[in-house]
């Protein structure tokens, strides 16, 4: 918890009779960031106050002794006497102690004792004058003006980063501007009044309803949050203020409570009950702010004079604030103090409160005591709120040669997700290492070494969108030695493109090459569907025979490699040309194709749904110093799972944590993320500690880390002999050296029993279950791995 | 080793001296810091003879301690003696290049009492006698048939080749350094490189990265070069391998040579002028991958006919035997057992691949059981038996599986009890 939470602890120490206001409801949303460790906690906590408190006290709810142990630190000597103090039906102490309060408070003050102590009606005040005779508003003396002007206006810009509510003192020059602004303000207000009450509507239901979700939502200041002490402190200032009566109408302090409001509602969700409660609440009782209001604008119907329980009923129900989501109400509130501060143009002051609120909670961090604060979302209720388009990964695979970097980045080009001086750069560049049909591929490949020798190496990924779909893509290397970086695109893909060199002899020399080896390891790898693209058809001069040649053998060689035929499809095109990419071929050779183009197949895919309900997991892909800001950054996928900033996480195998400084989410800033996403995380991490994250660790949320193995029972697929040798693991990004222990059977492929205990080898073919031995312990769990020795695919299979 | 002494009785009981020294063609200046400490091969042959349970003779300091009678001060003093002790086990490290004989004194002298501990530390250029005994049947066998060859390999002067290796991918080094009788992994390095990102100068990053982690290779590879050239001559000549997937080696040797130009560091220069670096082929920068190096042409001419291109052109055989699965070639230690019960090792192309680890186990009787596995072979069935060096690549292959292997002369179909759930790994098996 931050410090603005103790502040406020020491707070209801000074104030003990203070109202329990949202705090149920601030309990409720800190149940969902609480950690088992705190549960247990409060529930040792909640048995112990009880003891404590004795029969006397039996009326006290469970979650009020929750909350006021989670306010006061799991303390029980502390809270105890917090809730004694509470439940103590000493009215005369309350009512002694209530006009020290501030007046923002009264109104939630008055509006609780209806809730709790409904007989306490008699105790209020009956007109209004009386009601706001110790409004803080009204006519105030000179000399407490000044104390006024230090309250937190605008967030106090620390230069060292101090939380813009955090304690300090004003420098001359703010102060002296601080007096100047209220001064302004001062005159500001009246015309303020003016306006607001020629502005309000006349129909009085609809105004009272607005002012209904107004003051049912927002008005109630929250003691208990963290608002800044020197709110408080203005609110001690206003203790004293002389009990004349309110002058008319004058909105601005409640707005500034609003906003702080505001704010506070929004990170908290409604409480059903509560806000149940305070629904019958309302209809007892108005909000002063909407009594103020109503005798600004409609002096005729003095509201105080009503009898609360005489408003209408309907306008009670219609403020139904249960159903939207924080977010929601956060627009609403905006939206509502927009149309209020439009009608008052020259009301800048309560905006900028409204920031310094919106910082100082944005800074409040329920969890963890750390820099970062986390804004405890709900990941999954804010990812299915927005509706968005699909998102799918693909991983370009083939021999190399065949045309993978040129047919996508003419993809991109052709997609105008490169710009024409772009590429023209490209071109340029390209014919001037005499490499002329290159250009394309230097789209994607980057490095110094791709170019200079026209292979590409690493994977590179790029982003680009259709109509439906955002797109991906993974275009990995086809040389035979940069299967191991294939294989960690592979992993991050919900389908594949498979590029198929049509030119002659060429199909032939791939199908023997990497095209088949790509094939299986991809569908090893999960990929169900697979788009063929039958390339460089130029060169075969647009030939229907040769294209359905090369359809009929990879049909073949696909289906059995464990592809459904539904999820095969072929596409003849031409990377370097652009015919059938995005726009059909304008050849007159090519006429007989009347299929679709690879851009229309491609977004013929169907989303894929991913573990988001799952703990964290996601294989890190890349880590790198991005920028002055963010310097220690880390990308990959989430495979499972949602993170969101300020979050902790944990990085195996090294178990490093770290929390989560910013996240970019397809290269665009983002609070959250969730499973299927590509994501760039900036961590808040020490350099020696950054340096010890490698490319294929795993980030995983601390409380279900993944377990570092150093062996492991696999059931696999062998393409090669397996016998006890060393080799390379593959899983993902992770590519680590070990050893087949032992052969422990080899298996019937259909039901999986035994058919031979410990073979001396395992043919090709067969399914084989195996223990693997890793030279070091590795973040290995539940999932899909490939073996490779000496540079071949020996066997993919998943860890059982 | 120079042989000094030697006097083995027919049963095996008996004790040879030998003078550990370098072949003449080794001396240099630099010899001087060395002279202390065994060489590699010689270290390595040591430690192939000297068993647990053997009596060591030789040269040592020890501390003594004596207690005046009167008063009952004490004072010590370092004295050189001559010491016997019964080895009780033996210390290898092969990466700080040292062995240890610890064990109990067994003969009393003016310093020592029977029984009291001393670790030997083997010294070049002196002597050192080892003796080994026989204890009856099921005791102690002497120096048996896999002993004595041992001990004629020790002594049989051979020319050293050695090479360097560097197995490497973006991102991870291992330095290793193959002589016959070993491979040592000297030193590994590991280093992010960030990979290229997509957008305008993203692989700067990459390409820097790449820079930073050839530099830190190439200093770790000439600081070792550098004490290999202190500890000998010939190491002037030995050529280094640079392997890779891709075009990482290329790009390293890029970076040797352009560093070689720009700065004045003398090794490096000399290295690139005489053309040390030869980029070979391998499919990973994992330190098993050195296997395939080791198998590339560059390392067979340099290593032709050594023990270690024997090994590793026999195991190479026998897994591609295992490949084939035409019965005829088994692993682990039941099983090979079994075939030599039934004398399938035998005469014709039987062979018996054994790793030399299994004889320097702690356990007398199991020792006993794997020279007498030989002694069967040879005699009996009159297959051929080779001892594989635990050390080298191929060694660890063999160790994969077991660390004992067959070739039969006729094909089995099924050997031994499958049911039987015994794992293929020797118990107590001592790896250096």
């Amino acid at each position: 918890m931050s410090k603005h939470r103790i502040k406020s602890v020491a707070l209801e120490d000074d104030y003990a009779d203070d109202y329990y206001d949202d705090d149920d409801q601030s309990g409720y949303v800190e149940d969902v960031g609480m950690t088992a460790e705190d549960q247990e906690r409060l529930r040792v906590g909640t048995v112990q106050v009880r003891n404590t408190l004795g029969q006397g006290f039996a009326s006290i709810t469970d979650k009020e002794i929750q909350d006021a142990l989670w306010h006061y630190y799991y303390d029980i000597s502390k809270s105890v006497s917090y809730l004694k103090n509470k439940h103590t039906p000493s009215q005369s102490k309350q009512e002694k102690t209530r006009p020290a309060k501030a007046g923002s408070q009264l109104a939630a003050q008055v509006h609780h004792q209806a809730v709790k102590e409904p007989n306490i009606h008699h105790l209020l005040p009956s007109t209004a004058k009386d009601f706001f005779w110790d409004s803080p508003w009204l006519n105030i003396p000179l000399h407490r003006q000044a104390e006024i002007r230090v309250e937190p206006v605008f967030p106090r810009l620390g230069l060292l980063g101090g939380s813009s509510t955090g304690e300090g003192k004003m420098s001359k020059i703010a102060a002296l501007a601080a007096k100047r602004r209220l001064k302004e303000k001062e005159n500001e207000k009246q015309r303020v009044a003016d306006t607001h009450t020629s502005g309000l509507p006349e129909d009085t239901a609809s105004g009272l309803s607005k002012l209904r979700i107004a003051t049912s939502h927002t008005l109630y200041p929250h003691k208990e949050h963290p608002l800044s002490s020197r709110h408080d402190l203005q609110s001690t200032s206003r203790i004293d203020q002389t009990q004349e009566p309110p002058p008319k109408g004058d909105a601005l302090p409640p707005s500034r409570e609003q906003g702080k409001d505001k704010r506070t509602e929004d990170s908290h969700q409604p409480n059903g009950s509560q806000s149940g409660a305070n629904v019958a609440d309302m209809r007892a009782n108005p909000s002063m702010f909407a009594r103020t209001l109503m005798i600004s604008c409609n002096t005729a119907w003095p509201l105080s004079s009503r009898p609360p329980t005489l408003l209408p009923e309907p306008v009670i129900s219609s403020f139904d604030f249960l159903k939207p989501s924080p977010d929601d109400i956060v627009l609403k509130a905006q939206n509502f103090k927009g149309s209020k501060t439009s009608t008052s143009s020259k009301q800048q002051k309560p905006a900028k409160a409204k920031e310094s609120i919106i910082n100082s909670m944005e800074n409040l961090s329920v969890v963890e005591p750390e820099t970062i604060k986390s804004k405890n979302l709900d990941v999954l209720a804010e990812y299915k709120k927005v509706e968005r388009k699909n998102a799918a990964n693909f991983v370009v695979i083939g021999h190399v040669d065949s045309g993978k970097s040129t047919l996508m980045g003419r993809l991109l080009f052709d997609l105008k997700a490169i710009d024409e001086r772009t590429m023209e750069q490209y071109k340029e560049e390209a014919e001037k290492m005499g490499r002329g049909s290159f250009a394309f591929a230097w789209v994607l490949d980057q490095g110094t070494e791709e170019r200079a020798r026209g292979v590409t190496i690493d994977i590179a990924s790029h982003k680009f969108q259709t109509e439906r779909t955002s797109f991906t893509i993974l275009d990995a290397p086809g040389h035979r030695d940069f299967v191991p970086s294939m294989i960690g695109g592979a992993s991050q893909a919900d389908f594949a493109v498979l590029v198929i060199d049509a030119s002659p002899s060429e199909f032939e020399a791939g199908l023997r090459g990497q095209t088949k080896e790509h094939a299986l390891l991809v569908r090893s790898m999960g990929v169900a569907r697979i788009v063929v693209a039958v390339n460089k058809m130029d060169r075969t001069d647009w030939s229907k025979e040769r294209f359905q040649d090369i359809q009929q053998q990879m049909l073949a060689f696909l289906t059995t490699a464990g592809f459904k035929s539904e999820n095969i499809s072929f596409v003849p095109c031409s990377g370097l040309q652009g015919d059938n990419i995005l726009t059909r071929s304008r050849a007159p050779q090519a006429a007989w194709y009347n299929g679709p183009t690879l851009v229309e197949e491609l977004d013929t895919s169907e989303p894929v749904n991913h573990a988001l309900e799952k703990p964290l997991r996601m294989t890190l892909d890349d880590a790198f110093y991005d920028s002055v800001q963010n310097p220690f950054s880390v990308s990959g996928r989430i495979e499972a799972g949602s993170l969101q900033v300020g979050d902790q996480i944990v990085v195996m195998p090294s178990g490093i944590k770290t929390f989560i400084r910013s996240i970019r989410v397809d290269d665009e800033p983002s609070d959250w993320a969730v499973a299927g996403q590509n994501v760039i995380l900036s961590l808040s991490i020490t350099e020696a500690d950054f340096d010890q994250i490698n490319i294929g660790n795993m980030l995983c949320n601390p409380a279900f880390p993944v377990e570092n193995v150093s062996s492991f029972t696999a059931k696999v697929l062998a393409f090669d002999h397996l016998m006890p040798m060393p080799l390379d693991v593959h899983k993902g990004r992770l590519h680590i050296p070990g050893r087949i222990s032992r052969l422990a059977a080899v298996l019937n492929k259909i039901d999986d029993s035994v058919v031979k205990k410990k073979p001396q080898v395992v043919h090709p073919g067969s399914v084989a279950r195996i223990v693997v031995e890793l030279d070091e312990p590795a973040p290995i769990e539940a999932g899909r791995i490939i073996l490779r020795a000496n540079g071949e695919t020996v066997a993919a299979g998943h860890l059982e | 080793m120079r042989l000094v002494k030697r006097h083995i009785e027919p049963d095996g009981s008996g004790s040879v001296t030998l003078y550990p020294e370098e072949p003449e063609d080794m001396v240099g200046a630099s010899k001087v810091f060395f002279c202390a400490i065994l060489t590699d091969a010689l270290q390595w042959h040591a430690h192939n003879l000297i068993r647990p349970s053997d009596l060591l003779t030789a040269s040592a300091i020890r501390r003594v301690t004596s207690e005046s009678a009167s008063t009952g001060s004490t004072s010590s003093h370092r004295v050189h003696v001559n010491l016997t002790i019964r080895v009780k086990s033996l210390d290898f490290d092969p990466q700080a290049g040292q062995l240890h004989v610890s064990g109990r004194v067994a003969r009393e002298n003016k310093h020592t009492k029977i029984g009291q501990h001393h670790t030997l530390d083997l010294e070049l250029n002196r002597n050192f006698t080892l003796t080994k005994e026989v204890e009856g049947k099921d005791g102690e066998q002497g120096w048996d048939s896999v002993a004595k060859e041992q001990l004629e390999e020790a002594t049989n002067p051979q020319k050293k080749a050695e090479i360097v290796a560097v197995v490497m991918e973006e991102g991870l080094a291992n330095i290793c350094f193959v002589t016959q009788y070993q491979t040592l992994l000297r030193q590994k390095v590991t280093m992010r490189v960030t990979r290229k990102r997509d957008g305008a100068k993203r692989s700067a990053k990459h390409d820097k990265g790449l820079e930073k982690f050839f530099k830190t290779v190439l200093d770790t590879l000439l600081r070792q070069v550098e004490g290999l050239i202190e500890q000998t001559e010939e190491a002037k000549t030995i050529p280094i391998l640079l392997a890779s997937p891709g075009f990482t080696a290329a790009g390293f040797l890029r970076y040797a040579s352009e560093r070689a130009f720009a700065t004045s560091e003398k090794l490096l220069q000399s290295l690139v002028k005489r053309k040390a670096f030869i980029v070979v082929h391998s499919s990973a920068g994992h330190l098993y991958s050195l296997n395939q190096v080791l198998k590339s042409p560059e390392v067979r001419v340099k290593l032709k006919d050594t023990k270690y291109a024997r090994e590793t052109r026999l195991m190479n055989d026998f897994f591609e035997m295992l490949r084939k699965d035409d019965g005829r070639a088994w692993y682990g230690p039941k099983e090979v057992e079994a075939a030599v019960e039934e004398g399938a090792v035998g005469r014709g192309g039987g062979k018996l691949i054994i790793t030399n680890s299994l004889f320097r186990n702690q356990d007398v009787a199991t020792r006993r059981r794997w020279v007498r596995l030989v002694d069967r072979v040879r005699k009996e069935s009159g297959g051929d038996v080779r001892i594989l060096s635990s050390d080298h690549e191929s060694g660890k292959r063999l160790e994969g599986l077991g660390g004992i292997a067959a070739i039969l002369t006729y094909p089995i179909v099924d050997l031994g009890d499958p049911e039987e759930e015994q794992v293929a790994v020797v118990n107590g098996n001592d790896p250096p």
